[in-house]
Parts: C-alpha cells; structure tokens; sequence
C-alpha cells in the first residue's frame, strides 16, 4: 500500500502539472479538494484518466468519485480492491 | 484615449514599455516558464495553462504590474479585446494528440482561443466587455474601432488589447492598456503598430 501511495503522489503530480509540489508535500490521508490540495472539476477528470491510464480502471459511476477521490490512500484502497476482485 | 502601458513578447524577448526586462532563446516551453519564475509570480494555475494562456497571462501580468485596475475603474469598466492569426490551434494539436489514446479534459478546455481572457480575467477580476478576433493578419484599424466603440458608448473605461499568438515554437504577444488619462501615447493606428512593432528593435519606447 505505502508503495502505490508513492506511485500515486507522483502520478498526481505530473497528470495535474502540479510543479509547485513534491511527492512528500501529499500527505497520504490530506483531502484533495477544495480544503487540502484545492483540486477542481477538471482535476478530478484528469484523475479518472489517470486511473484508466496507469491501473486500467474506469469508475462505475461519478458519484463514486467524491468517495474514491478524497485522498492519495482512498485511492490506493480503491485501486488495491479492484485490482483483487479482477485477479 | 491614451495607451498607457505595453508588453511585448516575441522570439526570447520580453519588453515592458519599450525597456527589456526578460531574454532568453529556448524553447516556448522554458521560456514562458523561466520568464514566469523570474517575474516572481504566485499563481499555481499558470503551470496547467496551455502556451497561449500562459504567453497572454504572463503579459497581462506585466502589463498591469502594480496597477488594481478593477478597483479603480470598476471590475464592468475594464475590458479585454484579444486578436490572433490561428487561435487556439496550437492547443487543438495538442489535444488531437491525446485523443489517440485517452482525451485529456485539461488540455480539452483549452482548445478555444478566448479562455487567455478568462485566465486574466479571473486574476485580475475582470467583468467588461471581452472579445477575441480571429484574422489572417494583426489588424490594428479593426482594434482601434472596435476599442473607441466600446469607449464611445461608455461601455469600458480601460481595455486590455493585444495580439496573442503562439504556434509550436512561434510566439508574439503585444498587449497594451488604453485608459483614458493622461499618456504619452495616443491610442491610435499608427502607435498601436509601434508598438507592434516594438520586438523588431524598430522603435525604442
């Protein structure tokens, strides 16, 4: 889990140009949005792409987003759990 | 009607008000960010722009540089009137590339010439009228009517005009302000393409 949350942090970084930040600025469980990193709309399409590209997982529906999207580890939990169920 | 202030941004350099204030020959890429970190400019966005948006934001930035324009006027009384020769096609290629694989919706949203206005806009709380032409050449006649229109009819009373170009590695932004106050420099044909011509060392101030 530590491992994909690094991988995930760096991922987020240069998908969203955020060249301000290093991987360590993220903490694992800080909100994305608006409060923590201040992600937008468009932002958070780009991480469904980020998903479909690195981890070849598309999101069954949009309202999983606001609960898949609130930090680096609920994404690491989502991705482990999909991964799982498709192995 | 006076122009008040110009930036001009062409093939590494960078002049506001005629005086050099940034050079360098690199790519469109560093240039625009090496000018945007000398500058000292807080703005995270800047680096999810596209090259357009980032070559008309960086001249607006210097163009409005210790000015609260919005305050002074009124956010309606301040306007920004955009020309160019091929609009948003730089970011268009861009984006036809990704298309291949996954569209990418941030390089999406770029893909119409006028969001360089929404951009400085929203940093510097514009709400006049706004307009972004596309044609073949830089036309300064057209500008200058449609500018002295919109001041006629007490619809603005300061512009931010300019042409903002970039395709691949081919850039030119010049961006002047109009106001009408006291200046040196009379908004009309002939000085808008002084100005124009500022990059080309023709004219020094």
């Amino acid at each position: 889990m530590d491992k994909l949350m690094a991988d995930l942090k760096r991922q987020i970084i240069e998908q969203l140009n955020l060249k301000d930040l290093k991987p360590e600025d993220i903490g694992d469980d800080q909100p994305l949005f608006v409060e923590g990193l201040g992600l937008d709309s468009i932002d958070a399409l780009e991480l469904i792409v980020l998903l479909q590209q690195e981890y070849k997982i598309k999101l069954a529906n949009a309202e999983e987003g606001q609960t898949v999207f609130r930090s680096v580890r609920t994404m690491a939990q989502y991705i482990t759990e999909r991964q799982a169920k498709t192995a | 009607m006076n122009i008040t202030a110009a930036c001009c941004i062409e093939d590494g350099k960078l002049l506001v008000d005629g005086q050099p204030r940034f050079s360098g020959k690199m790519a469109v890429a560093d240039f625009l960010l090496n000018a945007y970190k000398h500058f000292g400019i807080d703005y995270p966005k800047y680096y999810k722009m596209d090259h357009l948006a980032q070559l008309g934001f960086l001249g607006a930035e210097l163009l409005l540089q210790g000015r609260n324009i919005a305050t002074e006027y009124g956010p309606e009384q301040v306007g920004v009137v955009f020309s160019n020769a091929t609009a948003s096609l730089d970011a268009d290629l861009h984006y036809f590339a990704t298309v291949k694989n996954i569209p990418s919706p941030a390089q999406f949203v770029y893909t119409l010439p006028n969001i360089v206005i929404g951009e400085i806009s929203i940093r510097h709380q514009l709400k006049g009228e706004n307009a972004f032409f596309v044609t073949e050449d830089f036309d300064p006649g057209f500008i200058h009517f449609f500018v002295e229109d919109l001041f006629a009819r007490e619809k603005l009373k300061a512009c931010v005009c300019g042409w903002v170009e970039l395709l691949d590695e081919r850039y030119k932004a010049v961006l002047y302000l109009v106001e009408n106050k006291a200046g040196d420099l009379r908004f009309d044909i002939s000085n808008i393409n002084k100005i124009y011509k500022l990059t080309d060392g023709q004219v020094n101030g």
